[in-house]
């Protein structure tokens, strides 16, 4: 990933001038993303997608990358009903392979590559990803109740039948009974996929969105 | 949905697999795009200026023209292009709108092209940008205010005969013009008003002494004089504001209005004068009154567009006023304290409390300066220039607000008189144009009936004899003919007998000969005076046109299609005159004057 040079860290300014020039640097960051042919490579995309992929991005963000706050204000566009922050916020965490607080359009091509292109193990995986809040390699009923709350916020009230205050709470309950096999309380990405391949719904509802591109 | 948050789709669609795990439910089946194209570029060509985009981009908007299958309408398979024959400039705003999702008005653009253009290509305004909606809303407003205003000035010169009495009456006083009768009416107040308020002001000067005692005002020596004048003066305000009550369409509002409170209190003081005794102790309240009778001087207001437009000023900057005047107290307030202390120790000082310190002030930071009191210690002299300096400031900067806001509009009001007085001379310069493209075209459409019918005849050579008609006007005449046929009824009484089937020369002989002969008046009268007639035989059901034809300022761009006409021209119904009227069609909005043609009878 290039940066502009005139945005290049400066190792020793004195702290004076750091505010003016912390302002100049937030203002001219722009990212460029990696030549087309090697992010063809990297991803599954094929060159004229990558184009069209860019396009919209660059249009949108054109500085180059998404913060969370565009995330969140892009989700809240979709999901007009409901509160959906929260929800956007583990997604951006999600894509924000590298943590530095923004997604390029690497991570951004990352990220869809397994999701549209990538083989149902690759797609479970990044589900397992998006649930273990703290990357520790085990989902646990607190970090399976904050996603489910934050998918039952972005629906909102506006549902038929009204949802119950504990609903998120028994789903996780049900989401616990069915994909932690030693009742241990955590699940691992083992169990997690093997009780997936075993469900055929969660196996038909991964090849869903094979043609969104 | 928003353009950019479109694009976002895709994204939003495949993050949605992080459900899935958890979902209790199978998931509905994905849409399909059933005519998935590769992303193309599609070439706009607007005026021979191209424009080229994505497809994906137009599709975002899908109810408008351009992202909807409307613009397979405009599709040339020639060019592979779409062709619009439309404006490039506003078009430049409209592909923006497409691609930033944001719709901007350009300032120099005009605003009901820019309308219209926009309805053209399906979007609504309402989206403008807020960046540009300001500005385009208050064009919006000025615009519908000059129609309002041409369209009121249009009302008022119609004549509408079902006006009642008192509508006539209520026109006549707010536009002294409108008749002979107003405009007398208009000078007789105007003159009263100025009687009563010289009367007013001569009553007090002192004239000469009587000799025994000393010297009276005019007022008291003559006073019968001036009683009859007052008396008279009065009586024609009365007259005046009765006949206005009476007139008024709302009462209710007239009564509340500020002229008639001015007419009030200008005539109530004399009434209240005959009613009250000479009575000691009510003299002092009935002198009181007499000031005021002052207040006709404001009837002139009625009289001078300046002084309505002054008042109006005065009222739309209370703001400004009223700031004014409480910087000012402000001001006051302060420097008379100061000054008050400044001077306490001088002996013999005016200055005697603050609230007498006042007067100094006041008369100080106005800088008039009287010089009746004056500060004597070295503090306040100091104080004294300090205020006197301030207070040119202070009195400065509210001002020029007021003179701004009097300025604009004044010039407001001019504009609307200037308008109204353009359009009166654009369209006596566009029956001028008229009268002479008429006679034109009639001469023209002469030669063009020669030409068809020699045409008819079948000799190429003759044909072209005579002007050529232009393809659209022939159409059009065919078009009107058509009409014609549809409806034309026999008429009983004929000049002329029906001409024998002899044969087309005698036909065309017989037209000749009729617009010859003198029993057909021929010229077309640019006034408003009794309609043309144009008494052409119909020879004939094989000679395809006839006497009908169409007002010639019906604009020949307009394609053959178009029989409605564009804005501005007229067609005036000739059905008031009792003829056959089947040559008026397209609107029938009447601009005074213009020459109008009428189908004579038809055999």
């Amino acid at each position: 990933m290039k940066l502009l040079p005139c945005s290049a860290a400066k190792t020793s300014s004195p702290a004076v001038q750091s505010n003016v020039e912390d302002e100049l640097e937030m203002a001219t960051v722009r990212h460029r993303p990696e030549a087309l042919e090697l992010l063809e490579a990297q991803s599954k995309f094929t060159k004229k997608e990558l184009q069209i992929l860019y396009r919209g991005f660059k249009n949108e963000c054109p500085s180059g990358v998404v913060n969370e706050d565009t995330f969140k204000e892009i989700y809240s566009q979709f999901f007009p009903q409901g509160d959906s922050t929260t929800y956007a916020h583990f997604l951006f965490n999600a894509f924000d392979t590298d943590h530095n607080g923004a997604v390029s359009f690497e991570d951004f091509i990352r990220g869809l590559s397994i999701l549209l292109r990538g083989t149902v193990q690759e797609k479970l995986n990044w589900a397992f990803n998006l649930y273990d809040i703290n990357k520790d390699g085990y989902i646990t009923k607190e970090e399976m109740l904050d996603i489910m709350k934050a998918i039952y916020d972005m629906m909102g009230k506006c549902t038929y039948p009204v949802l119950k205050e504990d609903a998120p709470r028994q789903h996780v309950e049900t989401f616990f009974q069915k994909m932690d096999k030693n009742k241990d309380g955590v699940v691992t990405i083992d169990e997690f996929i093997e009780s997936c391949q075993k469900d055929e719904n969660i196996m038909r509802s991964m090849q869903l969105f094979e043609n969104v591109i | 949905m928003a353009a950019g948050v479109a694009a976002w789709l895709p994204f939003a669609r495949a993050a949605a697999i992080g459900w899935m795990p958890v979902a209790n439910c199978p998931m509905p089946l994905a849409p399909t795009d059933k005519n998935k194209r590769q992303d193309e570029l599609i070439v706009l060509n607007v005026s021979g200026r191209r424009f080229e985009t994505w497809r994906t981009t137009l599709e975002r908007y899908p109810d408008t023209l351009l992202g909807s299958t409307e613009k397979e309408f405009f599709f040339n398979e020639d060019t592979k292009e779409y062709f619009f024959d439309r404006d490039p400039e506003v078009f430049r705003c409209v592909l923006n709108f497409y691609r930033t999702g944001k719709l901007h008005y350009p300032r120099y653009e005009c605003i009901s092209a820019y309308d219209d253009e926009l309805a053209f290509y399906g979007i609504l305004p309402e989206i403008i940008g807020d960046c540009c909606y300001e500005e385009y809303k208050d064009r919006k407003r000025e615009n519908a205010e000059r129609l309002q205003d041409d369209l009121d000035s249009e009302n008022n010169q119609e004549s509408m005969p079902s006006l009642s009495f008192r509508q006539t009456m209520w026109r006549a006083f707010e536009n002294p013009h409108t008749s002979t009768m107003a405009l007398v009416f208009y000078y007789v107040t105007g003159f009263f008003i100025a009687v009563s308020v010289i009367t007013n002001v001569v009553e007090t000067v002192p004239c000469g002494t009587v000799p025994g005692s000393k010297e009276l005002p005019c007022g008291e020596r003559y006073s019968v004089a001036f009683f009859c004048l007052d008396t008279a003066c009065v009586m024609i305000f009365t007259v005046e504001y009765l006949l206005r009550l009476f007139a008024a369409p709302s009462r209710y509002r007239f009564i509340r209005s500020v002229m008639s409170i001015i007419d009030v209190v200008a005539i109530m003081p004399y009434y209240i004068g005959l009613v009250m005794t000479n009575n000691e102790d009510v003299s002092g309240a009935f002198v009181t009154l007499r000031v005021f009778r002052v207040f006709r001087i404001f009837k002139f207001s009625r009289h001078s567009q300046g002084l309505r437009i002054l008042g109006y000023t005065l009222k739309s900057c209370a703001s400004e006023l009223g700031f004014l005047l409480f910087s000012l107290t402000m001001a006051i307030i302060i420097f008379a304290t100061v000054m008050f202390y400044a001077e306490k120790g001088s002996s013999a000082s005016k200055f005697t409390s603050i609230p007498a310190s006042f007067w100094y002030t006041i008369v100080t930071m106005t800088t008039l300066g009287y010089g009746d009191m004056v500060p004597k210690t070295i503090a306040g002299k100091i104080f004294g220039s300090i205020c006197s300096l301030s207070g040119v400031l202070v009195i400065a900067l509210p001002v020029p607000v007021i003179v701004s806001n009097f300025s604009r509009i004044y010039h407001q009001n001019q504009r609307a008189d200037k308008r109204r007085a353009q359009k009166k001379a654009r369209l006596a310069r566009i029956r001028v144009a008229k009268t002479g493209s008429s006679n034109a075209y009639l001469h023209s459409k002469r030669n063009g009936l020669l030409n068809e019918a020699l045409e008819l005849m079948g000799t190429p050579e003759e044909a072209h004899v005579g002007k050529t008609t232009s393809l659209i006007e022939s159409q059009h005449h065919h078009l009107l003919h058509c009409l014609e046929k549809t409806t034309v009824s026999p008429s009983p009484a004929t000049p002329t007998p029906p001409p024998p089937l002899s044969g087309f020369r005698t036909h065309i002989l017989k037209l000749v000969q009729l617009q010859k002969s003198k029993s057909v008046p021929f010229r077309v009268k640019s006034s408003e005076e009794a309609p043309e007639e144009w008494a052409v035989t119909e020879v004939g059901p094989a000679l395809p046109c006839s006497a009908l034809r169409p007002h010639p300022t019906l604009h020949p761009s307009h394609g053959p299609f178009s029989v409605t006409e564009a804005k501005g021209s007229a067609c005036q119904s000739p059905s008031s005159n009792g003829q056959i009227s089947r040559s008026c069609y397209g609107p029938q909005r009447r601009i005074s004057g213009g020459p109008t043609l009428v189908l004579g009878d038809a055999l």
